[in-house]
């Protein structure tokens, strides 16, 4: 085997630029796919602690009725706190969100809203719910930027509010805009309006009570309140898992496709080296060797590229993965329009495995490929060989 | 005496599917050589030198007769045992030298001891030795395409002569070579037989090596046409 590595090392080289262009295009492979992959891994770590900061923090506690999915479901999504989480929001512990199906009507038009009751002395969610605290008796709002975006409100706007209270009976007033964040969390942001717990409470005839119940800390064993379901942090973010791992299927074409060039490449000086070298594998026979071992020398010296890649790849690699994990990669497009929880600039996260795994993927592959018209050499005769006069 | 016989060739034929048909390149060919001969096989293109040549190197095998090799009967081998005896026993030098283009001159020599896996001062002690018999101790970085023809098959012949093999088997290896180089390797090969003992068999119709020849197996259309041993009598 040692003589076999440095053999196929000196004839790599020896083949000079055709090896390094080799190696050029499976070193691409190695850094785009690493990349590409630490880019999905940064998006999903970067996409739940984003859920986890303004929405879900530690896990959540439905009412049974709610389905976010389905709109009309709200308007019975309602039940009052539990006595034991009612003082647990004393402490800081717990969130206790009501929503309530509501319409604005900016500018004249008509939009549909969920309006969202949060207590303004909230702390642990990133929604800056203490705005909603005038002071002065005004009903103030806060919106998303999104949300701002679409329906041309900005801070400081009076936007009149509409929704029903629990006997059916419609009610409007105007609120102040009082601030527009910015998240990257689409669903804290498109369609919601936010204003005080106590004053959703009161407009909707609903007093202390809830649909949403998010919990500082994650809940090691979850306690059974009648009438809620409990969400655990992974129940919460699977969409983003699911997100990711839809993702990375469309991505496995781009992986595959670059494995693919580089296969090719490979696939290909290997028939014709194997062509072009009969009389040099005649004479390893004729030295000494057997055919299933001149087999073996052709495959180990392909196999051989995804080894100098590996290295190129390290030399070039290390540098420009460490640069994007640091910078982070900016998209080109405008992120809030996803509909994602995506951040604008994502960095990348690499792990230990998944640079093992992709080396391991590529030097096997390569090999498979090295393998595969080497065989011929079996088949051979070593005398036709020697005289280099096979087809 | 059979048994100090390097090679005994007994009612060979070599026969090769052409078309539907076959083609006769060897028959009944009945041969014994001793240790440290210094024989040719000669004969006119297409008589059959490199077929039989072939057959002795255990690169290919006979189609009906037998062929024993130190004690070999190539054909009975198999692929494991006729490499092995290519690997120990056989030295190969071909008319186109067939040297590895991107090893240096000192590594084409050591390669057939890699092989035989030797320690790293065996070996660099043998290729020495090979380097000094053939005159190219002054070489060793060189790599073939920098050397000329006469200096590539003296390289040839060192690679085939460093493990010291009972057998070696030359074909035309001086095709590509001028007089004075052709003279040279001969004298070479002729000092190595007398002092290693080891047998050389030939391939050839070069009148210049037909010259140092010791013995003459003149082949015609795949038979043998005369045997002549050629005796010292200066
Ligand atoms: N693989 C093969 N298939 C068919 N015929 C072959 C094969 N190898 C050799 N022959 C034929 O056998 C005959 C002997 O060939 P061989 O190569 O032994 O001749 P040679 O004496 O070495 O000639 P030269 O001096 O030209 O090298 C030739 O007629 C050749 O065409
Ligand atoms: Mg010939």
């Amino acid at each position: 085997m040692k003589l076999a590595l440095k053999l196929a090392y000196r004839n790599l080289m020896g083949a000079g630029l055709r090896t390094w262009l080799n190696v050029i295009v499976l070193s691409f492979s190695f850094v785009i796919i690493i990349w590409l992959k630490g880019v999905m891994t940064g998006w999903d770590h970067q996409a739940k602690t984003d859920m986890t900061n303004w929405e879900i923090g530690g896990g959540q506690y439905w009412q049974s009725n709610y389905d976010p999915y389905d709109p009309f479901t709200i308007t019975d999504s309602h039940a009052p706190i539990p006595d034991e989480l009612k003082k647990q929001e004393e402490t800081g512990e717990i969130v206790p969100m009501l929503l309530l199906q509501g319409t604005i009507f900016p500018e004249g038009r008509m939009m549909p809203v969920t309006i969202r009751g949060v207590s303004p002395t909230q702390s642990f969610l990133h929604l800056p719910a203490s705005k909603l605290d005038t002071g002065d008796g005004t009903i103030s709002a806060i919106i998303g930027a999104q949300m701002a975006k679409h329906s041309h409100l900005k801070e400081g706007d009076y936007v009149t509010l509409r929704w029903r209270d629990a006997n059916g009976t419609f009610d409007a007033t105007d609120v102040l805009i009082s601030s527009v964040f910015s998240t990257n969390v689409p669903s804290v942001d498109l369609g919601q309006i936010y204003i005080p717990l106590s004053t959703l409470q009161e407009f909707a005839l609903l007093p202390d009570e809830a649909t949403i119940i998010t919990l500082k800390n994650a809940e090691e064993s979850a306690t059974d309140y009648p009438g809620w379901v409990y969400k655990s942090k992974k129940d919460l973010t699977r969409q983003v898992d699911e997100m990711i791992k839809t993702k990375s299927a469309g991505q496995t074409v781009i992986y595959a496709i670059l494995l693919l060039l580089a296969m090719l490449a490979i696939f290909d000086t290997q028939v014709l080296s194997i062509f072009r070298r009969q009389k040099e594998i005649g004479t390893y026979v004729a030295l000494g060797y057997t055919k299933q071992q001149v087999v073996g020398l052709f495959t180990v010296e392909g196999s051989m590229h995804a080894l100098l890649a590996a290295l190129l790849s390290a030399a070039y690699g290390m540098p420009f993965l460490a640069w994007q994990a640091k910078v982070g990669w900016t998209m080109p497009i405008d992120a809030s329009e996803f509909g994602m929880a995506i951040a604008q600039t994502l960095y990348p996260v690499y792990s230990f495995g998944l640079v093992v795994s992709t080396v391991l993927i590529i030097t096997i592959t390569t090999a498979i490929v090295s393998y595969l018209p080497s065989r011929k050499i079996a088949k051979m005769n070593p005398t036709d060989a020697l005289r280099g006069k096979l087809q | 005496m059979e048994s100090s016989n390097t090679i005994i060739i007994k009612g060979l034929y070599k026969r090769f599917p052409v078309g539907k048909g076959e083609f006769t390149a060897l028959s009944d060919i009945n041969l014994n050589f001793a240790q440290g001969e210094f024989t040719g096989l000669i004969g006119p293109s297409g008589s059959g030198k490199t077929t039989l040549l072939n057959i002795l190197g255990s690169l290919d095998v006979p189609s009906a007769g037998e062929a024993l090799v130190l004690g070999n009967s190539i054909g009975m081998l198999s692929a494991r045992e006729a490499a092995n005896l290519r690997k120990v026993s056989l030295g190969f030098i071909f008319q186109s030298y067939n040297l590895l283009a991107v090893h240096t001159v000192y590594e084409n020599v050591e390669f057939p001891l890699l092989l035989l896996k030797l320690s790293a001062t065996e070996r660099h002690k043998m290729v020495m030795d090979a380097l000094e018999w053939v005159g190219l101790t002054d070489k060793i970085k060189s790599k073939p395409p920098q050397l000329s023809g006469g200096q590539c098959q003296r390289v040839a012949i060192a690679r085939a002569m460093v493990k010291k093999p009972s057998l070696v088997l030359a074909d035309e290896p001086t095709a590509n070579l001028d007089a004075a180089n052709s003279h040279h390797i001969l004298k070479t090969m002729e000092t190595l037989n007398r002092e290693l003992k080891t047998t050389f068999v030939f391939a050839t119709h070069d009148d210049k090596v037909i010259s140092y020849l010791r013995r003459k197996v003149f082949l015609l259309d795949g038979r043998i046409d005369k045997d002549e041993i050629i005796h010292p009598n200066s």
